[in-house]
C-alpha cells in the first residue's frame, strides 16, 4: 500500500518537474524577444546577458554536460577536456572552410559551389566532429583508463596540453599546413537551414541561439537517457566502488572508455558549433584553465546531477561572458580599483575549494552521489586484485 | 584450465607491451648514441646544461613526491607555492637586501642565506596551512575530492601571485658567474651549474637521511604505508602529514631561490614547471626521493637535447615531448624507473 502511494507521489513529482522544464524551455526559446525590455529594467537591466552571450553560454553548458558524463557519472577526473573542444573546432575547420584550398569538395553545403576547400553541410560537420572526438577519446582512453584516479587526471591534463600545443605548431607537419598555426583556421562556414545561412541574416545571434538551445536540449535528453541506461548504472557502480563493480561483472575498461568517449562526443560537437558561431578555430581559445573552468561548473552544480550542472554551467559561463566585467564596472563606479575579470580563475579556484569543503554535493545534489559523499564509500584500492592481475584478465576477456 | 589460459594471456599481453616499450627505449638510446658520435663536444655541452635544469626541476619534484608518498595526493598547488616563493625571494634580494652585482661576495652569500631564512619558514607555514584548511577536512572523502580541491588551491595561489606581482617577469642580477669553472676537452661546466648541484645533492642526501633514519622520517614512512595501523602504533598521523607539508614547503622555497638565480619567474611559472616536475616524479617512480631527482635530470636532458641539437622537433614541441614521456611512462612502466609497483599504477 505505502509502496504504491510512494510511487504515486514519485510520479506526481516527476510530472511537476516536467512542467517546470517545459516552462523553462518556453522561456528560453522566447528569450530573444524579451531580452530588450529586460535590459531596460532599472538596477538589474545591466546584468541581463545579450543573446550573443547566451549562445556561448549554451555552448559551454553543452561541454559541461559532456564533462559531467566523465566526472559526474563515472567518477573519472578529466583535466583535459579542452582537448576535445579543440579537436571539434578543428574538424569544423578542416571540413567546412577554405583551409584545404587545393581540394574542392562540396557535400550538401550552403556555400556557393565554386568555392575552393572542403565544404560539408555544417550540421553534418557537427556530427562528424563529435564522431572524431569520440575516436580521439577512445585513443586517449585505452592506454590511460587502466590507471586509477589521480594518474588519469594527470594524463588527461597532459593530453589537454599536447592537443592545443599540437594545433598551435602543426602549421608545417612535413611542410603541410594542417592547422594554420597560431592564426588558426578562418572563416569557417555558417550553419544554414534550407537557403537561410545564419550568418548572413540580420538576426544571426537569434538563429544561432535557437540552434544552441536545440543542442543543449539534445544533450540533456542524451544525459537523462544515459543516466538511466544499463551503461549509466554501470558508471555509477564504478564510481561508487570499482572493485565491487568488477566483482559484479561490470567490464571496467570498456565501461570507462565509453564514458570517456561519450563525454568527448559532446565536447567535439560543442567545439564545432562554437567554431561555426565564431567563424573560426583559434588556438588562443584552447588552454588548460578552460578545462578547470568547465570542471568548476560541474562541481558548483553538483557532480552527476544534470539540473545542477545546467545551473552551474549557466551561472559560471554568464560570469565569464558578461557577469564579471559588469560587476567589475559597478565596483569601479563605486570607486574601488578592482577588476574581477583579471582574477577570474582565482575566483573559480575559490569556488571549487569552497564547494568541496562546504557542500561537496553541489548546488543541486544528485541523490545517489549525496549518499556517497555523506556516508562515505569504500574507496581504498583492493590490493590483491591488482597484483594478481585478475582485473586485467576480466577486461581482456570482455574486449 | 581457464586460469591457465588467463595467465597465458597475461604473460603474452604484458610481454608484448614490454616489448613495444623496450623497442621505443632502444630507438631513443640509439638516437642518443648517434648524436653523441656525430659531435661529442656539442652533445656533452648541451647535456650539461640539461642536467643543470634537470637538477632544478628535481628540487620541485621532491616536493611532489614527498606529498604523494604520504597522502597519495597530487598537490597541484606545489608548483604555485614554488613560484610565489621565488617571487618573494626576488623582493627580498632586490628590495630588502639590495643586492646587485657590485656587492661583495660575502654580502651576497649573507643576503642569499638571509633570503632563505625568511622564505623557508614562510612557505613551510604557507604549505602546512594549505594542508590544514584545504586537504585535512577531506581526509576521508572519496579520493577525487582532495585532488579537485588541489586544483582549486593551485589557482588561488597563482592568483595571489598575480595580485601581488602582476604579470611581469621578476629576475635578479647574475650573482653566480655563468663562465666556465672547468673545461675538459671543449666541454665547459659553468659556475652556476656547479652551484646548482652543490645545493641539490646535499638537499637530496639530507632528505633521504631524514626519511630513512630519523624518528619523524620513520613515522612518515609508516603513515605512507598504512595510516590506520600507524595511528594504532601511537603515531600522530595529522602531525606527521603536517610535517611532510612543512618540509615540502621549505623545499619549494629553496627551489624558488635556485630557479630565480638561474631564470626569471612570474606568477604562472609554477604551473608549467609543476607539470614538468610532476612528470619527473612519475618517471623516477613517485614516492621515491632519488627517483624524483633522477627523473628530473632525464627530463632536463631530453629538453636540452630537443632544443640544442639538430634534427629534433625543436623548442615548440618540448612540452608535448615531456607529456609524451609522462604518458609512455604510465603505459609501459607505471611504477617509474626506481619505484615499487603500487596498486595505483598497475
Amino acid at each position: 500500500m505505502s509502496e504504491a502511494l510512494s510511487r504515486q507521489v514519485q510520479r506526481a513529482r516527476t510530472d511537476k518537474s516536467w512542467w517546470v522544464a517545459g516552462a523553462l524551455i518556453a522561456l528560453g526559446l522566447a528569450y530573444p524577444f524579451i531580452v530588450d525590455p529586460l535590459r531596460d529594467l532599472p538596477l538589474i537591466g545591466d546584468f541581463v546577458p545579450g543573446v550573443s552571450s547566451m549562445v556561448v553560454m549554451m555552448i559551454f553548458t553543452t561541454m559541461a554536460l559532456g564533462l559531467n558524463v566523465v566526472v559526474g557519472y563515472a567518477g573519472l577526473l578529466d583535466l583535459g577536456y579542452v582537448a576535445f573542444y579543440a579537436a571539434g573546432a578543428y574538424v569544423a575547420g578542416w571540413l567546412a572552410s577554405l583551409h584545404f584550398e587545393d581540394i574542392t569538395f562540396h557535400l550538401g553545403s550552403a556555400v556557393s559551389g565554386d568555392l575552393p576547400g572542403i565544404h560539408f553541410n555544417m550540421w553534418l560537420v557537427l556530427v562528424l566532429a563529435g564522431c572524431f572526438t569520440t575516436l580521439v577519446g577512445i585513443v586517449i582512453g585505452l592506454p590511460t583508463l587502466r590507471l586509477r584516479g589521480d594518474y588519469l587526471a594527470i594524463v588527461t591534463l597532459g593530453f589537454g596540453e599536447i592537443v592545443p600545443q599540437f594545433v598551435r605548431n602543426a602549421d608545417s607537419v612535413g611542410g603541410f599546413d594542417l592547422t594554420g598555426g597560431t592564426f588558426g583556421i578562418a572563416p569557417i562556414d555558417s550553419l544554414a537551414i534550407g537557403g537561410v545561412v545564419f550568418r548572413q541574416e540580420s538576426n544571426k545571434d537569434d538563429l544561432y541561439y535557437w540552434a544552441a538551445i536545440g543542442l543543449v536540449l539534445f544533450t540533456v535528453f542524451c544525459c537523462i537517457r544515459l543516466r538511466d541506461s544499463r551503461l549509466g548504472r554501470a558508471w555509477v557502480a564504478i564510481r561508487e566502488d570499482e572493485t565491487a563493480a568488477a566483482a559484479m561483472g561490470v567490464p571496467l575498461m570498456r565501461t570507462k572508455t565509453w564514458s570517456y568517449a561519450i563525454g568527448a562526443f559532446f565536447g567535439g560537437v560543442a567545439g564545432a558549433f562554437f567554431a561555426s558561431y565564431r567563424a573560426g578555430a583559434f588556438p588562443a581559445d584552447f588552454f588548460f584553465q578552460f578545462s578547470v573552468f568547465l570542471l568548476c561548473m560541474v562541481i558548483l552544480g553538483g557532480m552527476g546531477s544534470i539540473w545542477g550542472v545546467l545551473a552551474g554551467a549557466l551561472i559560471l559561463s554568464y560570469l565569464d561572458r558578461e557577469g564579471l566585467s559588469t560587476i567589475g564596472s559597478k565596483i569601479q563606479e563605486g570607486g574601488l580599483d578592482f577588476d574581477p575579470t583579471k582574477y577570474q580563475f582565482g575566483i573559480y579556484g575559490l569556488i571549487i575549494v569552497v564547494m568541496m569543503l562546504l557542500r561537496p554535493t553541489g548546488l543541486i545534489p544528485e541523490r545517489r552521489h549525496k549518499i556517497e559523499l555523506e556516508e562515505g564509500v569504500h574507496d581504498t584500492p583492493f590490493y590483491d586484485v591488482q597484483t594478481e592481475g585478475a582485473m586485467t584478465d576480466r577486461d581482456r576477456s570482455d574486449d | 584450465m581457464a586460469t591457465a589460459t588467463a595467465a597465458l594471456h597475461r604473460i603474452r599481453g604484458s610481454s608484448l607491451i614490454d616489448a613495444i616499450g623496450l623497442l621505443i627505449l632502444g630507438l631513443v638510446v640509439i638516437w642518443v648514441v648517434v648524436k653523441f658520435a656525430q659531435d661529442p663536444t656539442r652533445f656533452l655541452n648541451v647535456t650539461v646544461l640539461g642536467a643543470r635544469n634537470g637538477a632544478i626541476y628535481g628540487l620541485v619534484a621532491l616536493g611532489y613526491t614527498l606529498v604523494y608518498g604520504i597522502l597519495q595526493l597530487i598537490n597541484f598547488a606545489h608548483g604555485d607555492v614554488f613560484a610565489l616563493s621565488g617571487l618573494v625571494a626576488s623582493t627580498m634580494i632586490i628590495s630588502v637586501f639590495g643586492l646587485d652585482t657590485t656587492t661583495g661576495v660575502l654580502l651576497i652569500v649573507i643576503g642569499l642565506v638571509g633570503t632563505l631564512a625568511v622564505t623557508i619558514p614562510l612557505f613551510a607555514v604557507v604549505n602546512a596551512t594549505i594542508e590544514r584548511i584545504a586537504y585535512k577536512p577531506l581526509r576521508n572523502a572519496p579520493r577525487l575530492a582532495p585532488l579537485i580541491t588541489a586544483v582549486g588551491v593551485s589557482f588561488i595561489v597563482q592568483n595571489i601571485s598575480l595580485a601581488l606581482y602582476g604579470v611581469d617577469f621578476e629576475s635578479v642580477p647574475n650573482f653566480i658567474p655563468r663562465t666556465d669553472a672547468v673545461e675538459i676537452g671543449g666541454v665547459g661546466i659553468g659556475w652556476n651549474t656547479i652551484a646548482v648541484f652543490l645545493i641539490v645533492i646535499p638537499v637530496l642526501l639530507v632528505l633521504t637521511w631524514f626519511v630513512r633514519s630519523t624518528r619523524q622520517g620513520k613515522a612518515m614512512r609508516a603513515v605512507a604505508q598504512d595510516r590506520e595501523a600507524s595511528a594504532m602504533m601511537g603515531i600522530d598521523v595529522n602531525r606527521t602529514i603536517s610535517v611532510t607539508f612543512v618540509i615540502a614547503g621549505g623545499l619549494a622555497a629553496v627551489a624558488g631561490l635556485v630557479y630565480l638565480l638561474q631564470f626569471n619567474i612570474r606568477y604562472d611559472t609554477g604551473f608549467q614547471l609543476g607539470l614538468i616536475a610532476f612528470t619527473a616524479a612519475v618517471l623516477g617512480g613517485i614516492g621515491n626521493l632519488t627517483g624524483a631527482v633522477l627523473g628530473a635530470l632525464m627530463i632536463g636532458m631530453v629538453e636540452a637535447w630537443n632544443e640544442g641539437l639538430d634534427g629534433t622537433p625543436g623548442g615548440d614541441w618540448t612540452r608535448s615531448m615531456i607529456f609524451g614521456i609522462l604518458i609512455a611512462t604510465l603505459v609501459f612502466r607505471p611504477q617509474g624507473i626506481l619505484g615499487e609497483r603500487t596498486p595505483e599504477g598497475a
